[in-house]
């Protein structure tokens, strides 16, 4: 079994981080596990936590008045769930719901926000890597939006 | 075979062949302009005319000579003899609750194709080889190509729009005819004869001749030589291949686009130009399909029409396809040149867009040479 | 010219169709059918992987449309039918017992034999799965002789995935790495939800020694590329199958030309460095 350390350090989203930062973001972080069917967070929630995923799928969902909840996404092992926690307000933006077994790290997302306020290269390197993820999302969507499979083949 | 033969030679041409029970195809004169049509005599070819051809424009006028072939060509193209512009293919009955395709029976009757230019006959030989020189063949094309028979003309009147010479085209035919004139002008009006094929031959011993001498051929030359010289290479077309494919967003074609009015008149004009479109038409019983086939045209937007749109919907798009493929990627394709050089596009372009003008803006700025 | 251009000349059968019996037919989708065809009389059209066949409808016209069969061990033509048109809606709306015109095999054929050794990786975008059900066929009939094989599988909705039982039939029995995505789920939908390039980055195969084959609308082919060489996958071992307007299916009207291939005749399976330029080109 991989240490924490070791996992942190091989996730493409915290690669090329300094030992110093490494060990920081190692600090605040820590093993999590979800059951399937358990809520993770609630849209609204203060989100003052990120994870990353290890093993197992999360859904992210959206309630809708009239209808039953829409599922917008999934987010899957070795990806990283939640960016809301660097940028204000601060709140998670949808229903976050364990769809089977997840096992994950949890890291402390307000410690690492308090330590971004007074080391910039740390917010600057972190701010970097979490734009990547959201604009990850963001193409993703566009590419919904477009409704490849309107105009489909035979 | 070589032979020297009088202007009154090409009456017995004509007598020849319809006497065999073939159809005879020649120039002449019809709603002022030099048309493509059966004769019975070689009086009805266009004695004594020119055409006199611009950009977008074209008129006939009248020669100081009796020359039978003194213009370069019309609107038309033997295209409309090969490749008709609707043909049925074959017709697809219901039957007893099943589907039965008859063929109509093969015509057998020859045609004679009589005053085909160089050019044309470089674009026979391109369509032969799109329509029946792949692993499918077009069967009512090959009926036709079979049937037909080539006497040619070597061209000494060259219109201010042809390029023959640019695309190595002509105006002298090298082969593919049955037989080949040249029309000889100074002092005596003569033809000099050669034939390209047996059939050829045969004509041309039963018709009346002079043996032709060494000075009957250099005269021959000459004429061939003068049209070359006067025509000039006004279309470079050395790497155009690689130039155009280096060059599909070029911004000539924005400007092109400005003018072209995407009407198909180039496409119709085109000897080469073989795109068909299959409609299959019911019949007012509701118990056939005929299955035609019919000419269609890039510059339209049903041409590339898919359920949810077409895919070239700005004539942009349909210009530098059209552009692209008669100098360009038709050399892929067939491993031949798309365009021999007959001007035809460029005459009967309503706005006069010149094929050459076009080239040669993209080559003087072009983004990259590969 | 005397006759001497019929001896060199191609195949002059091309435009005849041949007619073929509706034996069997299946609601797919909201709007999908699959027909299984069997000649009226005479022997059958044995297509390969990847190849297409022009279907007639009587009194209404002609389409190119995949093969869906297993040639492995079927002679019947099976063929998946979006109606879409007025010539798809009429194929779909054929019953059992219907007579239909048939023209075939044309185009050419997946490269799945010379993927042999290699891991297989199959990239379908909602009605892009049937075009690639004959080479998924063969590799499965040859199982051994192939490496890790994922079939990646994405839709608009679950409702628009195809052959369900059939694809979850492979995972089960074939040792197959089955993914699947929906654009957008519903509330029966316990799978991923995104874009079926996310499938991508998380399947196993060896990139040096893979082959994949990607079918589905144009804009999803690019996406799906770009994805496939963001991981090392070179560009020459990913297959793609172009569509464009056809009306005669063997190289003789000209509608299907990008650039300097003709579909019919050159395709309509490609590698994708043979056409990723041609298909970044606007309108081409």
């Amino acid at each position: 079994m991989k240490t924490l350390d070791a996992v942190i350090a091989e996730s493409p989203v915290f690669a090329g981080l300094t030992q110093e930062q490494l060990e920081f973001i190692a600090g605040c972080a820590q093993n999590v596990h979800f059951d399937e069917g358990q809520k993770i967070a609630k849209r609204g929630d203060a989100a003052d936590i990120f994870y990353l995923l290890r093993m197992g799928e999360v859904a992210l969902d959206v309630d809708v008045p009239n209808k039953n909840s829409v599922r917008i996404d999934t987010v899957e092992s070795g990806q990283v769930l939640g960016w809301s926690w660097l940028i204000p307000p601060y709140q998670w933006n949808y229903d976050v719901t364990a769809t089977e077994l997840v096992r994950a790290v949890s890291f402390d997302g307000a410690c690492i926000r308090g330590k971004c306020e007074s080391d910039p290269a740390l917010g600057y390197a972190l701010l970097t890597r979490f734009s990547q993820v959201i604009v990850g999302r963001l193409q993703a969507t566009r590419l919904r939006l477009i409704d490849i499979y309107g105009a489909d083949t035979h | 075979m070589r032979a020297v033969l009088a202007p009154e030679a090409l009456e017995a041409i004509v007598d020849v062949l319809r006497r065999r029970d073939w159809r005879v195809i020649a120039p002449t004169v019809r709603d002022k302009a030099i048309v493509y049509g059966e004769i019975a005599s070689a009086t009805e070819l266009p004695v004594g005319w020119k055409d006199v051809q611009g950009p977008g424009s074209y008129k006939l006028e009248r020669r100081d000579d009796e020359a039978r072939f003194g213009y370069a060509v019309g609107p038309q193209s033997w295209k409309r003899e090969l490749l008709a512009p609707s043909v049925r293919l074959l017709q697809i009955k219901r039957t007893n609750g099943g589907l039965e395709p008859v063929k109509d029976a093969a015509e057998t009757k020859r045609t004679a194709f009589f005053g085909v230019r160089p050019c044309e006959v470089a674009a026979i030989k391109i369509q032969d080889r799109v329509l029946i020189g792949g692993k499918y063949a077009d069967e009512d094309y090959l009926q036709r190509r079979e049937n037909s028979f080539v006497i040619a003309v070597n061209c000494g009147e060259p219109a201010t729009n042809c390029f023959c010479a640019s695309m190595g085209t002509g105006p002298k035919a090298e082969d593919g005819y049955d037989l080949v004139l040249t029309e000889v002008l100074d002092g005596t009006h003569r033809f000099v004869a050669e034939a390209g094929t047996d059939e050829g031959a045969e004509l041309l011993a039963e018709l009346p001749q002079q043996p032709a001498a060494n000075a009957d051929l250099a005269a021959a030359e000459k004429v061939t030589d003068a049209a070359r010289e006067k025509m000039g290479i006004t279309l470079d077309r050395s790497d155009v291949r690689e130039l155009l494919q280096a060059n599909f967003e070029h911004p000539r074609y924005d400007d092109v686009a400005s003018r072209c009015l995407a009407c198909t008149n180039c496409t119709l004009a085109c000897p080469t130009c073989f795109c068909t479109t299959i409609d299959d038409a019911n019949d007012l019983s509701g118990e056939a399909d005929d299955r035609l086939r019919k000419w269609d045209s890039c510059f339209t937007l049903q041409y590339s029409e898919m359920h949810g749109g077409g895919t070239r919907k700005e004539t942009k798009s349909r210009y530098r396809q059209w552009l692209t493929h008669k100098l360009s990627t038709w050399q892929d394709q067939f491993d031949t040149l798309g365009c021999v050089g007959c001007g035809r596009c460029i005459t009967w372009c309503p706005v006069g867009i010149d094929i050459r003008e076009e080239v040669a803006a993209i080559r003087a700025t072009q983004e990259a040479k590969s | 010219m005397a006759q001497t251009l019929t001896e060199t000349a191609g195949s002059l059968e091309a435009m005849t169709p041949v007619p073929y019996a509706v034996t069997a037919k299946r609601q797919d989708t909201y709007d999908t059918w699959t027909l299984e065809l069997e000649p009226v009389d005479g022997a059958p059209i044995v297509p390969g992987p990847g190849q297409f066949n022009m279907l007639y409808a009587f009194g209404v016209g002609e389409v190119p449309i995949s093969n869906a069969g297993n040639f492995e061990t079927d002679e019947r033509l099976v063929h998946t039918i979006r109606a879409v048109g007025s010539v798809t809606k009429a194929l779909c709306a054929a019953e059992i017992g219907t007579v239909i015109g048939v023209r075939g095999p044309f185009g050419n054929t997946w490269p799945i034999v010379e993927a042999k050794g290699k891991d297989v990786v199959i990239v379908a975008g909602g009605i892009g799965l049937p075009p690639l059900r004959p080479a998924i066929y063969h590799v499965l009939k040859n199982r051994k002789d192939y490496g890790r094989f994922a079939l990646l599988y994405g839709a608009r909705t679950p409702a628009d995935l195809l052959f369900l039982d059939e694809v979850k039939s492979w995972q089960c029995n074939y040792d197959v790495d089955l993914d699947m995505t929906v654009d957008a789920g519903d509330t029966d939908w316990k799978g991923k939800v995104g874009l079926v390039t996310k499938l991508i980055p998380p399947a196993e195969f060896d990139v040096d020694d893979a082959r994949a084959f990607v079918v589905g609308p144009e804009i999803m082919m690019k996406f799906v590329a770009q994805e496939l060489m963001n991981r090392d996958l070179p560009a020459e071992s990913i297959n793609v199958s172009l569509e464009r307007t056809m009306r005669c299916g063997v190289g003789l009207c000209g509608h299907c030309q990008i650039g300097p291939t003709l579909i019919c005749r050159d395709g309509a399976c490609y590698t994708w460095d043979k056409v990723e330029k041609l298909l970044a080109v606007k309108e081409l």
